[in-house]
C-alpha cells in the first residue's frame, strides 16, 4: 500500500523538478490525446514547441513570445507577491481592463496633441487605473472583512460592462461611423507603444516586464517588506509578533499586483492591441495565475513560465491552424499543464511511504 | 539598389513577356479563414465555416482551405494572420468586425495575399476587400410576420451594440411591423455582447415580463428560443445567423430565422482569384444573391401571412421592393426618405437614428 506522508520540511528538488517534470506528463497525457483525435502526436508536441522557436517561421514567432508573455509576466508578478503573503487577487482581469481604459482615455483625451510627454503619462495613468480598480477588494476586505476573491472576481464583470460602455460610448472613435472601438493608436504616435526592437518582439510593456521581475526578486529577498510578505504567507502568528500589520499588507500586496496589471493592459491596448474595443481583454489575468503558480511564485521562475507559456499559445495556434486541430483540444491541453503542476507539487510538501505490514 | 527591388523588377519583367500574366489565374489555391467564435456556435461562425466547406466542395483538390477559431480580436489576429500569410495562404477570409485594423495591417505586409473582411469599413489596401450581407431585408420579412402575429401588440429586439447594421436591423424590423399592425409597439434591449447565452436569455426574460409575445434578436445564440419556449406557445421568436431549426423550438417558438449563407461568395471570390478575374470589392449582397435567406416558416403562422411573407422575400429578390422605401421620417419627425424614394446605401451603412415611432434613445 502507498500512502502519502507529510514531509517535515518541504522539499527543495520537487520545488525546482516539479515545473519540468509536469511539462513532460503534460507532453505524454496531451501526445495520448492528439493520437486519439487522429494526428500524430510527435508532428504536433514539434509544431508546439519547437517550430515557433526553430522551425520555418521562427524568425517571426520569436518576436511573438515576448509579445505574448510579457502581460503575463508583469501581471503573474504582481499576483505572485500576494499569493506568497496569502492574499488572493483573483480580478487582475478587470484590473488590466481598468488600467487600459484609463491610460488609453489619458492619451485619446489630449489627440492629437504631439509631445512625448503624453507617453510616460498614460503609463502612470494605467497604472493608477489598476490600482484603484484593486483597491475596492482591499479595503473592503480590511474595513469589512470581505473575501478579496469574490470582490476582486465580481469586478471583472462590471470592468467588463465599462469597456463595453468605452468602446461604444465615451471612447468610441469620432471617426469611426458609429462602429464601437476607439481610435487606433498605431496613428497616434505620441500615445503609440511601439516596438523597440521588433525582431524580439520587445515594447515598452516587455522592457517593463523584465525590469519588474529583477526588482520583484530584490524585494523578496533583501527588502524588509519582501520578508513581511513571506513570513506573513509562511506563518501568519509569527509576522504578527513581528509587528507585521495585516491590514497594510493587504493595501500593498493588492496594490502592486493591481498597478502591474494596469500597466499590463495599458502597454497592451497602446501597443499590439491598438485600440479600446469591447473584447480588448483576452484573459490575461486568468492565465497570469496559472503563469504564477507555474513559476513558483519566484519572480525569475515567472519569467520563464511566461514564455514556456506564451509557446504554448503561439505554437497551438500554429498546430491549431496548420494540422486542423480544434482550438478545444488545445486548451485542454492548456489546462493538462495547471492539472499536471498542481498533481506533482504534492511532492514538494509530501512523499509516498510504502507501508509494510498494513494494518 | 535594393535587392527585393531587383527582384520585383525581374518578376515585373516575366510578366509582361508572359503577355498579359497579371490577369492570369491559378491552378491550386490555398483560402484561409479567421473565425472569432468556435465552429461549433450553431450561428456566426458556424455559418461562416459552411462556406468554407462550400468552397473545399466546389473546387476539390485544386483549392485546400485552413481555418482557426476562436481568434481573439486585435494583437493575436494579427500575429494568427501574419502566419497565415506565411504559410502559403493566397487568400484570407477576416469573418468579424473587430479584426478590421488587424487585416489591413497585415494586407500592408503581405501585398500578394488577397485579404477579404467580412462587415468592415476599412480598405486602405489595394489587395483588401469588405463584404456584408443586406441582413436588414431579412428583417423586413420578419417585421411582417412579428406584425401579424403579435396579441399584446408589443413586440421585442435584443440588440447587441449600438453600430449602423443593427441600428438599420430595428428600423426594419419596426417599419414592417408597423405596417402589418398600427397598434404595434416596439421594445428593445441592449445586450452589449454579439454571443453570450446568460445575458441574451436575461434580455429575453425581461421583455417578456414586459407583455412582449415576438422577439427578434440580433445576438448569435439560441437562448432566447429557449426562454420562448418556456411559455407554452405565447411567445415567439426567430432564428439568428443560422436557421436554428432545432425540432423542439418547432412550430413554435421558431416560426422562422435568418440564415447569414456566406457559401455564394466564397466560392465566387476564390473562383475568381483561379481563374485570373479577381478585383478588389466592396460587396453587400442580399436576398437576391443568396446571400440571406428566410429559413422555413412553420405552421404556427397562419397560410396567409406565410404568403405575405414569402410575396415580400420574393420581391425584395427580384428587385421590385426595397425594404426601406419612402415616406420615412426620422425618430424626431424630420423627413429622411420622400415618398416612393429608396434609402441610399450611404445611408444606411452609416445609421444612427430611430425612424418615427421607435421609443427611447440609441445608447452612446
Amino acid at each position: 500500500m502507498l500512502r502519502l506522508e507529510k514531509r517535515p520540511t518541504p522539499s527543495k528538488f520537487w520545488l525546482y523538478a516539479t515545473p519540468p517534470v509536469a511539462v513532460i506528463l503534460t507532453m505524454i497525457a496531451g501526445g495520448i490525446l492528439f493520437a486519439a483525435m487522429g494526428k500524430n502526436p510527435f508532428e504536433v508536441i514539434r509544431t508546439i514547441f519547437w517550430d515557433p522557436l526553430f522551425g520555418e517561421f521562427a524568425f517571426y514567432l520569436r518576436g511573438q513570445l515576448l509579445v505574448k508573455a510579457g502581460p503575463l509576466i508583469l501581471i503573474a508578478i504582481g499576483l505572485a507577491l500576494g499569493f506568497r503573503a496569502g492574499i488572493w487577487n483573483i480580478g487582475a482581469e478587470g484590473q488590466y481592463i481598468m488600467g487600459a481604459i484609463v491610460g488609453a482615455g489619458v492619451g485619446l483625451a489630449v489627440f492629437p496633441t504631439e509631445s512625448r510627454w503624453i507617453f510616460p503619462v498614460m503609463v502612470i495613468a494605467g497604472a493608477f487605473g489598476g490600482w484603484v480598480w484593486a483597491m475596492i477588494p482591499a479595503i473592503l476586505k480590511t474595513r469589512f472583512n470581505t473575501n478579496e476573491i469574490l470582490v476582486s472576481l465580481m469586478l471583472v464583470y462590471v470592468a467588463e460592462t465599462i469597456l463595453a460602455k468605452a468602446s461604444t460610448g465615451f471612447l468610441k472613435n469620432p471617426e469611426g461611423m458609429g462602429f464601437p472601438g476607439s481610435r487606433n493608436f498605431s496613428s497616434y504616435p505620441a500615445a503609440q507603444n511601439s516596438f523597440i526592437y521588433e525582431p524580439l518582439g520587445l515594447h515598452w510593456g516587455g522592457v517593463a516586464a523584465l525590469v519588474t521581475a529583477v526588482l520583484a526578486y530584490i524585494l523578496l529577498t533583501r527588502h524588509q517588506a519582501g520578508f513581511q510578505i513571506r513570513l506573513a504567507g509562511q506563518a501568519p502568528r509569527a509576522a504578527r509578533f513581528h509587528g507585521v500589520s495585516p491590514a497594510r499588507l493587504v493595501v500593498l500586496c493588492m496594490g502592486i499586483s493591481g498597478a502591474l496589471a494596469g500597466l499590463a493592459g495599458m502597454f497592451e491596448v497602446t501597443g499590439p492591441a491598438g485600440q479600446i474595443s469591447i473584447d480588448f481583454n483576452t484573459g490575461y489575468g486568468f492565465t497570469a495565475i496559472i503563469v504564477a503558480f507555474l513559476g513558483r511564485l519566484n519572480p525569475l521562475g515567472i519569467v520563464l513560465a511566461g514564455f514556456l507559456m506564451a509557446l504554448t499559445y503561439v505554437g497551438g495556434e500554429m498546430a491549431s491552424t496548420n494540422l486542423g486541430l480544434p482550438d478545444a483540444a488545445i486548451q485542454v491541453f492548456q489546462g493538462m499543464l495547471l492539472f499536471f503542476l498542481l498533481a506533482v507539487d504534492v511532492l514538494t510538501n509530501y512523499r509516498f511511504r510504502l507501508a509494510v505490514g498494513a494494518h | 539598389m535594393k535587392r527585393r527591388n531587383l527582384l520585383a523588377t525581374a518578376a515585373m519583367g516575366l510578366l509582361l513577356a508572359s503577355g498579359g500574366a497579371f490577369a492570369q489565374g491559378m491552378d491550386k489555391v490555398k483560402a484561409c479563414f479567421v473565425y472569432v467564435g468556435p465552429i461549433g456556435d450553431g450561428g456566426w461562425t458556424f455559418q461562416h465555416h459552411q462556406g468554407a466547406l462550400a468552397v473545399q466542395e466546389a473546387y476539390g483538390d485544386k483549392v485546400e482551405i485552413q481555418w482557426q477559431e476562436n481568434v481573439p480580436e486585435g494583437a493575436d489576429a494579427e500575429r494568427v494572420l501574419t502566419q497565415m500569410a506565411l504559410g502559403g495562404c493566397n487568400i484570407i477570409f477576416t469573418t468579424s468586425f473587430g479584426y478590421m485594423d488587424a487585416t489591413n495591417a497585415i494586407a500592408a505586409k503581405f501585398p500578394d495575399v488577397k485579404f477579404e473582411h467580412a462587415t468592415g469599413y476599412k480598405r486602405e489596401h489595394p489587395n483588401v476587400s469588405t463584404y456584408n450581407a443586406r441582413f436588414y431585408e431579412g428583417r423586413a420579412v420578419q417585421g411582417h410576420i412579428a406584425g401579424k402575429m403579435t396579441k399584446t401588440n408589443k413586440i421585442g429586439y435584443i440588440a447587441s451594440f449600438p453600430i449602423p447594421e443593427v441600428i438599420m436591423g430595428i428600423n426594419s424590423y419596426y417599419l414592417h411591423a408597423k405596417k402589418a399592425n398600427p397598434n404595434v409597439e416596439l421594445s428593445i434591449v441592449w445586450a452589449f455582447t454579439w454571443f453570450d447565452p446568460a445575458k441574451e436569455a436575461d434580455a429575453a426574460k425581461a421583455l417578456i415580463d414586459q407583455g412582449v409575445d415576438v422577439i427578434a434578436s440580433h445576438t448569435d445564440s439560441t437562448a432566447p428560443l429557449a426562454e420562448a419556449a418556456k411559455t407554452n406557445g405565447a411567445v415567439i421568436g426567430f432564428g439568428q445567423a443560422s436557421d436554428m431549426a432545432i425540432p423542439e423550438y418547432m412550430p413554435t417558438p421558431r416560426v422562422s430565422s435568418i440564415i447569414d449563407n456566406w457559401a455564394p461568395y466564397y466560392v465566387k471570390r476564390v473562383g475568381e482569384l483561379m481563374d485570373g478575374t479577381y478585383a478588389q470589392v466592396d460587396s453587400w449582397a442580399g436576398i437576391k444573391e443568396g446571400e440571406v435567406e428566410i429559413g422555413m416558416i412553420t405552421d404556427a403562422v397562419p397560410e396567409e401571412v406565410k404568403a405575405e411573407a414569402e410575396a415580400m422575400r420574393d420581391a425584395i429578390a427580384a428587385g421590385t421592393y426595397h425594404p426601406f422605401t419612402g415616406p420615412i421620417n426620422k425618430q424626431d419627425g424630420s423627413p429622411w426618405l420622400a415618398e416612393g424614394a429608396t434609402a441610399p446605401d450611404g445611408d444606411l451603412l452609416g445609421m444612427n437614428f430611430y425612424v418615427e415611432g421607435i421609443v427611447g434613445d440609441i445608447p452612446q
